[in-house]
């Protein structure tokens, strides 16, 4: 069992100043093996800060990022799974399924992670999974309206992913689940 | 069971002991009337041993005292007439010293003791001493204080005053003093033992009993007072630390809060004022906390005022006293303010304007420990009060920060903004933002003597980013209201400079943002009212805004928020709004952004953007898309070009606007994006000699696929099928290099093709004449 933690879309201190109280009490150092952010934390301060989560942190570059040398897109490997990172402001039309599902083909991945539209989805297509954690502040949107904060957790056990979504609506945390199983024959 | 009989057992125990006392008396007076000394002695002894009892309440022991007070009294004349009874002093002295139990034998001392005193015989200074230091052997509580108050009743005409008669060489006031003091302290100790006594349900009893004897220890002070040798000098330098240095019952500070504070400016400097004073507050602080009923004794008692005075005075007095000093007392005194008077802003403010005049007319602080208080002065309402906002009403409280020094101010400027911040609650009002940014202008702009320069980089950017955070803070449900917030902040932030702009510009231009969209779902114009805030005027602050960002100059930043408003209008419906903010965007991107990886991006947000909006005619959405395309193509790197290209595709479709879905122009982008994708094969084959990978293609044959299942009549399975081979040749030909990562990309999406072919329905149906 390996939890990675997927968030992004902070926009810290342009968009908000901080993460969710309730969000921050959860993010416990040391119970979390790798972290994935889509990007847009934007300072320093928040990298440090994801990093004592758990050392294990990859990042992309989001538009509005004060680092500017985060790269583009990222592949790791996790257990049995290959994970894909890209912050999505690339893929045009933002947010369009079929244009993901594109950069899914061509990262070769399992699961791609990308964020932008600050929008939590997660997608099931014939290349995979397509997560977007939303913004993990509920930091304010040109494409989404009343954004809520959020944020996933994968839960990588063998063939099988669950994937939980925490979001925080009306000063409560909801946490809701989606259960993938891979298939041995999707990736070479 | 016991506590119901209680008082009838005491008046029991009482006239027993009256009982006794009396018989003891009849024979003593036989006694002294034969003249004989031993059984004088003896009957008194056991006469006092009624005295020893532990069952009276003090004012039941009172009776008991009393009458045996009026006997020693006769027997003290008896004593004296040493030509009855035969004994010298002296040894009357020691042979009382021979009485069985220690409370006896020290009262009868007592009585010898001023008989011997008014003989002088022997210095006063030399038997108080003695007396006053024999009493501790008595610890209980009740017992001891009527002792001493006994020793002190009888030795009150005898003691070595100025003109008195027992005035002699070495036996001066001070020692009178002495004497006095030190049985006081010792008749102190004792009442405070008293209230760790005995088990808790008893408390109440306890301190009944406890108030019943205060007067006797404070018959001392009186006492004191009496001494005519003691003068303001003994009695500043000698008489008032020691009192006050004792532990106090609190009611007495606050009773005689006036008399005590009275005496402190006449006080030597090197009495150290500061402790005592805040010690006194501190105490004072602790009492007003152990009950609320207590505070309107200290309103009566005028207690603050008080404070505030004596201090004034103090300082007034001591010239030479340093800041630091005046500043701590100050700070003691708020702190006994914030918590006896947490309500009275006015105090709060009183306090804060009195160091404002202590350091008015001065430099402005360079010693750090003066510095540290006053940062400690100003951090205090701060803690008290939930609502940071109270404590910005304080009209003396920026005066007190315009004293620090710039380093100091920017510090407190921080310790301001992380107590909002904690504290989570929104600053509210245009009135209140003003007020904040006054007091935090160290941050928003160059004070005098700082220049950015200077400054770490690192503090620098915490600073900058707080300020940002703090702007998150700044809101107001009401429209009009925020508007004002908007203007005030923007206000100050303007004259902040090209290094903080960067910071402080962003955060503002999201706030004007967000209040557009609440503004969007409201109807139009409210008929009759003045000047509404509107999404049109919001705009053309927001024009201004970002505008400033060409000093910097922050290009990318201010293209990123054009385009951001340019959403928010087309969102409003205002298209020349939304035209104007591109045309912005475009300007920067043709005239500021020349390096390549940024204009890459840049022209992917510009499409990205355009794409979305749905509020331009047919003309104004050419133009841009054409401006747009153009750009796209003449990117640096033929790869970069040919990605945004097709992107570009996208502007000609769009899923939800039926008016946009331009078949032919998608067509035309895609088979552009191909021309540059082959220029750059043969490139790649002229100056590497080897094709670079097919990525591109792929990549172009997947956007073919998108359209292809969206229905674009142009795209047929036959120009998929071209497109299929062309890679397939590409990749076998010689000089191709490929790579695995383009390799698996064509082969997941030919698997995508075949996926979608067995889907069956219209989609297998689509793809069914494609063969792989």
């Amino acid at each position: 069992m390996v939890l990675v933690l997927a968030l992004g879309d902070l926009h810290i201190p342009h968009r908000a100043p901080d993460l969710p109280a309730k969000f921050k009490s959860m993010l416990v150092p040391g119970k979390i093996q790798h972290v994935i952010c889509t990007g847009n934390l934007c300072t320093k301060e928040v990298h440090d800060y994801l990093k004592t989560v758990c050392p294990d942190l990859h990042i992309t570059r989001g538009e509005y990022d004060e680092e500017t040398r985060y790269p583009e897109t990222k592949t790791l490997t996790i257990g049995q799974f290959k994970l894909g990172v890209c912050h999505g402001h690339q893929v045009i039309p933002w947010g369009d399924l079929d244009s993901l599902a594109m950069l899914q083909r061509q990262l070769d991945v399992d699961i791609l992670v990308t964020g932008h539209t600050h929008q939590f989805t997660a997608y099931k297509h014939e290349a995979g999974v397509v997560i977007n954690p939303g913004s993990a502040t509920g930091a304010f949107s040109s494409i989404t309206y009343d954004v809520n904060p959020s944020f996933v957790l994968m839960d990588i056990d063998g063939l099988r992913v669950v994937v939980y979504v925490y979001e925080l609506i009306d000063g409560e945390v909801k946490v809701d689940k989606i259960d993938f199983k891979k298939t041995t024959t999707a990736t070479a | 069971m016991m506590i119901s009989n209680g008082i009838e057992d005491e008046e029991k125990w009482l006239a027993e002991g009256i009982a006794g006392i009396q018989h003891n008396a009849f024979y003593l007076h036989r006694a002294v009337d034969s003249n004989n000394l031993r059984e004088a002695l003896k009957y008194s002894a056991q006469l006092l041993s009624e005295l020893r009892t532990s069952k009276l309440s003090p004012h039941k022991y009172y009776e008991l005292y009393m009458r045996a007070f009026d006997e020693l009294r006769r027997l003290e004349m008896f004593f004296k007439d040493e030509d009855r009874h035969g004994c010298s002093i002296v040894d009357l002295y020691e042979l009382v010293q021979h009485a069985g139990n220690v409370l006896p034998r020290l009262y009868l001392l007592c009585t010898v003791g001023s008989v011997y005193i008014k003989s002088k015989e022997a210095p006063a200074k030399d038997v108080l001493k003695d007396l006053v230091e024999m009493c501790r052997a008595v610890q209980n509580p009740i017992r001891g204080l009527f002792l001493r108050s006994y020793l002190a009743q009888v030795s009150r005409d005898k003691l070595p005053d100025i003109g008195s008669e027992y005035e002699g060489e070495g036996d001066t006031v001070m020692d009178a003093v002495e004497f006095v003091l030190q049985n006081f302290t010792e008749m102190n100790k004792l009442w405070v033992r008293m209230q760790h006594q005995g088990p808790v349900r008893e408390k109440e009893k306890l301190e009944k009993e406890r108030s019943e004897l205060r007067d006797l220890v404070g018959k001392n002070l009186h006492v004191l007072s009496q001494i005519e040798g003691v003068d303001l000098e003994i009695y500043r330098d000698a008489v008032l630390p020691r009192v006050l240095e004792q532990v106090f019952p609190d009611e007495y500070h606050l009773q005689t809060l006036e008399t005590l504070l009275g005496a402190c400016p006449q006080l030597q400097p090197t009495v150290d004022l500061k402790t005592v004073l805040s010690q006194l507050m501190e105490r004072l602080s602790n009492y007003a906390a152990s009950s609320p009923e207590l505070l309107p004794e200290f309103l009566q008692v005028e207690a603050f005022s008080k404070l505030s005075n004596a201090i004034g005075k103090v300082i007034e007095a001591q010239v030479d006293m340093p800041i630091v000093g005046a500043i701590t007392l100050y700070v003691s005194l708020l702190s006994f303010t914030l918590r006896v008077h947490p309500d009275r802003l006015d105090y709060v403010d009183q306090v804060l304007g009195a160091c404002v005049k202590i350091l008015s007319g001065k430099a402005k602080l360079e010693d750090s420990k003066a510095t540290k208080q006053v940062v400690a002065l100003l951090s205090a309402p701060l803690d008290k009060y939930d609502d940071i906002v109270t404590a910005l009403t304080l009209s003396n409280y920026p005066r007190v920060m315009d004293h620090l020094d710039a380093g100091t101010n920017k510090i407190m400027a921080m310790v301001i903004i992380r107590s909002i911040m904690k504290n989570k609650t929104f600053v509210s009002t245009s009135d209140k933002v003003e007020v904040l940014f006054e007091l935090i202008k160290g941050l928003i702009k160059d004070l005098e003597g700082i220049s950015t320069d200077d400054l770490d980089e690192e503090d620098f950017n915490e600073e900058q980013n707080s300020v940002a955070c703090l702007m998150h803070i700044l809101y107001n449900d009401d429209p009009e209201e925020m508007l004002k917030i908007i203007c005030t902040v923007w206000k100050h932030i303007m004259a902040g400079g090209p290094k903080r702009l960067p910071f402080t510009v962003p955060p503002l231009v999201f706030s004007a943002l967000k209040l557009v969209r609440r503004l969007q779902g409201q109807d139009g114009d409210v008929a009759g009212e003045e000047v509404p805030a509107t999404p049109r005027k919001i705009f053309q602050l927001l024009n201004q805004i970002i505008e400033s960002l060409s000093v910097v100059p922050a290009p990318e930043l201010a293209l990123r928020l054009y385009l951001q408003c340019a959403e928010g209008a087309n969102d409003c419906d205002l298209e020349p709004v939304a035209y104007d903010f591109f045309t912005q965007a475009f300007v920067l991107y043709e005239e500021e952004i020349a390096d390549s990886k940024a204009q890459v991006t840049a022209i992917h947000l510009i499409i990205g953007t355009l794409q979305r909006m749905n509020v331009f005619g047919v003309e104004n959405r050419d133009t841009l898309t054409h401006k747009a395309t153009g750009y796209s193509a003449k990117l640096l790197k033929k790869p970069d070009q040919c990605r945004a290209v097709y992107a570009c595709s996208h502007l000609f479709w769009v899923d939800d606007q039926d008016g946009i879905k331009d078949g032919e122009r998608v067509l035309l982008c895609l088979k552009r994006s191909l021309r540059i994708a082959n220029a750059a094969q043969q490139m790649a084959n002229v100056t590497r000699g080897s094709s670079g990978p097919v990525t591109l293609f792929v990549e172009i044959l997947n956007k073919y696929l998108y359209y292809f299942e969206k229905g674009n009549p142009q795209i047929t399975a036959s120009v998929i099928q071209g497109l299929i081979d062309l890679i397939k040749t590409e990749m076998q030909s010689d000089s191709a290099t490929g790579g695995p990562a383009s390799d698996a990309f064509f082969t997941s999406t030919l698997r995508y093709i075949q996926f979608q072919k067995q889907k069956g329905g219209a989609m297998g149906e689509k793809y069914e004449p494609i063969k792989l």
